[in-house]
């Protein structure tokens, strides 16, 4: 369960003095469903996701995570997250396995837990062949398959992807949505910003639409096509963020 | 505090640092392979030098003396030198290094000697140029001893006892320890070495760690993970500080393995000279430097996480960091000119009072007021650095900073 309740965000910039960059959002994403945050670049997508894994303090408002406040439990709510975007690299100077078990140590697990479950990822993500490879040397595929098993390695109920698909080839990006469909699949509750709209048509339970900090629509697919008498989902975006 | 997550942090950390190869270069390879190149190439190249120098028979030149044979057969007879027949260019000769020395005989020299009036031999010499020196030194030699050969014949003429020239001696004699001497000429180095390693040593980990994450990306990997902001630094801070003292420590071992063929080589050449370049520095004065070392290993490692992680990028970090090398030299080298002496005001300053108490202790001297004072205040400097270090580390617009 993620909870958002007036989250806001403001930055300081010395040129252009105070940015409102998330401005009084309020969300709920549940087990089991995948919470699309649909937005322009700069729209927020980022901070308001900065700010559920506790990279960012929210200005005002709260926000939880799998029941533990951002603010006042960060250590808890980012133990029961899995957090996935394209900015998370993976150490190059290590090995897939070294990496995997460097979080898993970091997430509390003992070593002989921390040892199966890694087996058990290693055979689910098929990633035998490079496990003592290290990052740096791993083609894309590998990386993004590493970077699954690094965020997957603590069983966490709660997934947070941030735009997890840009930059990369199709094949990849089609691993990446299988995997986001699969946390779905077992219980999980998942957050993932986009905007490729094609990938929250596929994708989405809830579509959230975020434009200059501001939480503008929200709803199903079939609940945005019915408000707005319109099929496209890209010209509901329009519609929506009045371009 | 979790000593498990620093644990953690700290373990992987070193491993991704061993597998930096600048890093390694800097921590490992610099201090082993370049110290002992420069203290047994130097002393190599010098004792060499002075072996050579000391076995050629240096070319001179005598000018004039045809009116006073008397001397110039006396000075014919010194087998040391070797005679070139007398030019007007002899000046010339010396600026070429044709010939090494020349002396210059006055006319009437022998006869007023026999006068009993005042003479002057004048002795050219290329100043500074080792050769030329030592052959003036044999000219010079020869004329003291036919000055004083010439006294003794005048005063047994006159009836004169020896001492009538001679009411006393002047006798100077050392009390400092043996270690005081040597430390005065080569000590003062050893510490500012380790002072000086212990900074290139933290430098590249310090930026690989901090600023070398944020570009690689994985900065923002890692503070997904539960560890603490606090735990993450302490962890980085452990790692930096072993590059730090590890590369000290390699060197200085170095430098005693190289210092034992130091001693071997000059086991060839003649006493006098021999203990000048000898360094006699006991092993607990080494381990009470790095003791006194210790609290400048933490300030240097934090100020430099510090610094680094406020950089965006690798070539960020650089830019700020080069600079502090001079900050670190500047005190340094002021504590091996002559004269500067510790006192209350100079314990104060960070890095000079470490450097000057060093070097007391090297020379045997413990002032433990001083080693107190010095000690606690580069104590209190580390822990701001920590302080700030740590507090740096919870600002999300340095870590995120873009």
């Amino acid at each position: 369960m993620i909870e958002a309740r007036q989250l806001t965000k403001v930055f300081r910039d010395k040129k252009r003095g105070h940015i409102r960059a998330v401005d009084q959002v309020n969300f709920r994403c549940v087990p089991a469903k995948i919470y699309g945050l649909l937005g322009a670049n700069g729209a927020g997508k980022t901070t308001t996701l900065r700010m559920l894994a506790t990279l960012l303090q929210p200005t005002s408002g709260s926000a939880s995570v799998a029941g533990y406040d951002v603010a006042t439990a960060p250590q808890q709510a980012r133990a029961s997250l899995g957090f996935l975007s394209t900015a998370t690299a993976l150490y190059g100077r290590l090995t897939a396995r070294e990496m995997v078990a460097y979080f898993g140590r970091l997430y509390g697990l003992e070593e002989s837990a921390l040892r199966k479950r890694m087996d058990e990822l290693f055979a689910r993500l098929q990633m035998q062949d490079f496990l003592d490879r290290r990052c740096d040397q791993l083609s894309t595929g590998m990386k993004q398959k590493t970077s699954i098993a690094r965020t997957l390695v603590h069983d966490p109920p709660v997934m947070i992807f941030d735009e997890p698909t840009s930059g990369l080839d199709v094949m990849t990006a089609r691993t990446i949505v299988a995997f986001i469909r699969e946390c779905r699949e077992h219980g999980k509750t998942v957050i993932f910003s986009t905007h490729v709209m094609s990938e929250a048509e596929k994708l989405c339970d809830t579509i959230g639409i975020i434009h200059d900090g501001k939480l503008l629509e929200e709803g199903t697919l079939a609940e945005l096509r019915e408000k707005h008498s319109q099929h496209d989902l890209e010209e509901i975006f329009v519609r929506v963020v009045g371009g | 505090m979790s000593l498990r997550n620093i644990g953690i942090v700290y373990r992987k950390e070193m491993v991704d640092t061993l597998r930096d190869r600048r890093t390694v270069i800097s921590m490992v390879v610099v201090p082993i392979l370049l110290m002992p190149l420069m203290t047994l190439g130097m002393a190599g190249i010098s004792i060499r030098m002075m072996k050579k120098a000391k076995e050629e028979v240096p070319r001179v030149m005598v000018v004039g003396g045809e009116d006073s044979p008397r001397v110039t057969a006396a000075l014919h007879k010194l087998s040391t030198v070797q005679f070139v027949p007398p030019s007007s260019d002899y000046a010339a000769q010396i600026s070429n290094k044709q010939i090494r020395a020349a002396v210059r005989i006055p006319a009437g020299f022998d006869a007023a000697l026999d006068r009993g009036e005042p003479a002057r031999i004048e002795i050219d010499v290329y100043a500074g140029e080792i050769k030329s020196e030592f052959g003036a030194a044999r000219l010079q030699a020869f004329f003291q001893e036919f000055r004083q050969h010439t006294l003794e014949q005048r005063l047994e003429a006159r009836n004169l006892p020896a001492s009538f020239i001679h009411p006393f001696d002047v006798v100077k004699q050392n009390v400092a320890p043996p270690e005081k001497v040597s430390a005065a000429v080569l000590g003062g180095l050893i510490p500012y070495m380790v002072i000086l390693l212990c900074l290139t040593g933290a430098m590249y980990p310090a930026m690989d760690l901090t600023a070398g994450e944020k570009e690689r990306g994985t900065m923002e990997t890692i503070l997904t993970s539960p560890v603490s902001r606090t735990h993450l630094v302490f962890g980085k801070f452990l790692t930096v500080l072993t590059a730090s003292l590890a590369t000290a420590v390699l060197a200085v071992l170095s430098m005693g393995v190289s210092g034992i063929f130091v001693k071997r080589l000059l086991r060839d050449i003649p006493r006098e000279a021999a203990s000048q370049l000898q360094l006699s520095i006991n092993a607990k004065a080494v381990v009470a430097v790095f003791v006194m070392v210790l609290p400048i290993a933490v300030l240097f490692s934090a100020a430099l996480l510090a610094i680094a992680l406020f950089a965006k990028s690798y070539k960020e970090a650089q830019s700020y960091i080069s600079p502090l090398m001079i900050v670190v030299i500047l005190p340094a080298v002021a504590s091996l000119l002559p004269g500067v002496e510790l006192d209350a005001k100079l314990a104060l300053i960070p890095i000079l009072n470490t450097s000057l108490v060093s070097k007391e202790i090297v020379s045997g001297t413990y002032h433990w007021n001083f080693i107190v004072l010095i000690f606690a205040s580069s104590c209190l400097y580390a822990g701001a650095a920590l302080y700030a270090a740590v507090k740096l580390f919870q600002r999300e617009d340095v870590l995120f900073r873009s």
